[in-house]
């Protein structure tokens, strides 16, 4: 969905669901799984449907993924960082579990 | 960089927002003396029109253009000014009494400031198509962000749609930058350019004439416009195709990225939960705070400066910064000498005069902005607009109450991609102005915060021993 228009820093390594994903020093969470061709972020708590990050200004919540074991953070804000770990989250509600 | 910890408990002034506002603002009352923080909640400063302005690895500065690039000094100016400036910075909470609770690096601090600054800007209107919430469909900003902060470009199919400066801005710079747009879906109803006539005048007086003007050729020339009546996203788990209405008749296109776009509204959510007074503007079609001549709310020292005081733009705000700082330094520090308000009022008012056109020009058509049916309204809690139109005609008399009966607005982006749709669409159903429905009412935590951040609040010896007891 998107392209990069060339190198724009040093690149580093971060991990989504458990695979390792290169990104750009500069990028945030979001712009790097947008860079990296992943689509889907998460599922919706209602009904299951997928969603990726429509907004990237931090008003949508489009974007929510669990970074370093902290869940339902916003990607668009966040900065990458080396190593760091990112899970997409699958959300649909479970009554009663 | 700053860490939580690092803060001073008070603040002669704190500005929320490090956009052109919140920078020329915290830039002057620094200078002068005051002692100022900004808490920006993105990575670096510049907000949304200067986004990554000290960053961006676009180099070319024809790509994003100069209008852009004024951010450079609007940035420096703040950075050298003395004021204590903090990215990374989450205010989300703010009270009357001007006690800010702002969560840097996972830690939260509760900070006592005399004055408060609120330039929390604008977000994209809400264009509730069928469809909107399939991956592949984003904001015209969303991508314009990527752009400016990562130097990233749409790769495939790409369509923009809606009406409104930026939706143009956004087509020249990603043209620019070597992008391909397949086509433009331009939604501005025809029968605005009459309306908009009367307004001319005052637009060729103001510098937006001749900037909109080379704008609209340069990406005619380059890309097909297509008028649209109606618009629909479709596909299963993403964005394949988008259907739409021109002149009647109906169209089907492959597309990988469809970029939204139906104009700026403020974004109110701190200001409202601060227990500001809010109004609806008829010509915006959007809720704006109530505000004297010096931007300040109807909660004694909280300002609201910028976008988020109603829509004129980057260099308005800027200028409407400086007031709201010139009133600010004034109350706290009466001896010092300030620039004087009136010749800044001038400039605000040129920047302002080509509103008026472009607001009536640009103001989109009901059927982007009442949607029916299953299309939904509330992408969080995924309400429909067929059920948001069903509670209102059976008694639902304001958006309050429509969150309890559906949780319209309960999720996590608290209202700020639904509250106008709701609230017109009760409107509408019970045919009564937006003004008389009012908004969601908003509290804090108006950005969500986690229970070990609430956690790591300092706790004095007296209020352990409250609890202890």
């Amino acid at each position: 969905m998107f392209k990069r228009l060339g190198e724009t820093g040093s690149a580093i390594t971060i991990e989504i669901d458990g695979k390792a994903v290169r990104a750009q020093s500069g990028d945030t969470v979001a712009a790097a799984m947008l860079a990296a061709g992943i689509e889907h972020c998460r599922t919706t708590p209602v009904s299951g449907a997928s969603r990726a990050p429509y907004c990237l200004m931090g008003v949508c919540f489009e974007c929510l993924v669990t970074i370093d074991g902290v869940g339902s953070r916003q990607g668009c804000l966040v900065p990458v960082r080396d190593g760091m770990r990112i899970e997409t989250q699958q959300g649909k509600r479970e009554a009663g579990r | 960089m700053t860490r939580a910890p690092d803060l001073a408990s008070s603040y002669d002034l704190v500005v929320v927002g490090g956009g052109p506002a919140g920078l020329a603002a915290a830039a002057l009352a620094a200078r002068a003396g005051v002692s100022t923080v900004l808490f920006d909640e993105n990575p670096g400063i510049g907000g949304q029109i200067y986004r990554g302005i000290t960053s961006t690895p676009i180099k070319d500065r024809a790509v994003l253009g100069e209008d852009y690039w004024a951010g450079t000094a609007l940035a420096a100016e703040a950075t050298a000014s003395g004021a204590t400036i903090v990215n990374g910075a989450t205010v989300w909470s703010l009270d009357p009494s001007r006690q800010v609770g702002v969560a840097i690096a996972g830690q939260v601090r509760m900070i006592q400031a005399q004055r408060v600054i609120v330039a929390t800007g604008s977000l994209e209107r809400p264009f509730p198509i069928p469809g909107w919430t399939l991956p592949g469909v984003m904001t015209a900003g969303a991508a314009q962000t990527v752009l400016k902060a990562q130097g990233l470009v749409p790769g495939g199919r790409t369509l923009l749609a809606g009406c409104g400066p930026l939706l143009w801005l956004l087509a020249a710079q990603l043209l620019r930058a070597g992008a391909a747009i397949e086509a433009i879906l331009e939604t501005t109803p025809r029968g605005n350019w009459l309306r908009a006539l009367p307004h001319l005048p005052d637009f060729l007086l103001s510098p937006y004439w001749s900037k909109g003007l080379a704008l609209l050729r340069e990406v005619k020339g380059k890309v097909p416009v297509i008028p649209i009546e109606r618009l629909a996203a479709r596909g299963e788990d993403r964005l394949q195709e988008v259907d739409y209405v021109s002149h009647g008749k109906e169209h089907r296109r492959r597309a990988d990225l469809l970029l939204l776009h139906q104009g700026v509204v403020p974004n109110v959510n701190l200001a409202n939960a601060a227990g500001a007074v809010h109004r609806w503007n008829e010509r915006q079609l959007c809720f704006e705070p109530v505000l004297d001549v010096d931007f300040t709310s109807t909660v004694s020292g909280i300002a609201v400066a910028g976008d988020g005081a109603g829509i004129a733009g980057g260099t308005a705000a800027a200028e409407r910064g400086r007031l709201a700082a010139i009133a600010a330094v004034r109350a706290l520090k009466p001896a010092v000498s300030v620039p004087d308000p009136q010749s800044v009022r001038q400039r605000l008012q040129r920047e302002e005069l080509g509103r008026g056109f472009l607001d009536t020009l640009y103001r989109p058509a009901d059927a982007f902005r009442l949607p029916e049916g299953e299309t939904i309204a509330c992408r969080c809690e995924e309400v429909t607009s067929g059920q948001i139109r069903g509670m209102a005609a059976i008694g639902c008399e304001g958006p309050n109450q429509m969150k309890a009966f559906l949780r319209c607005g309960m999720g996590p982006c608290q209202g700020r991609l639904c509250g106008l749709t709701v609230t017109e669409l009760i409107a509408a159903e019970r045919r009564t102005r937006p003004g008389e429905v009012g908004y969601y009412r908003l509290r804090p935590p108006v950005k969500p915060i986690t229970l070990a951040e609430l956690a790591s609040l300092p706790i004095s010896e007296a209020e352990r021993k409250a609890v202890e007891r």
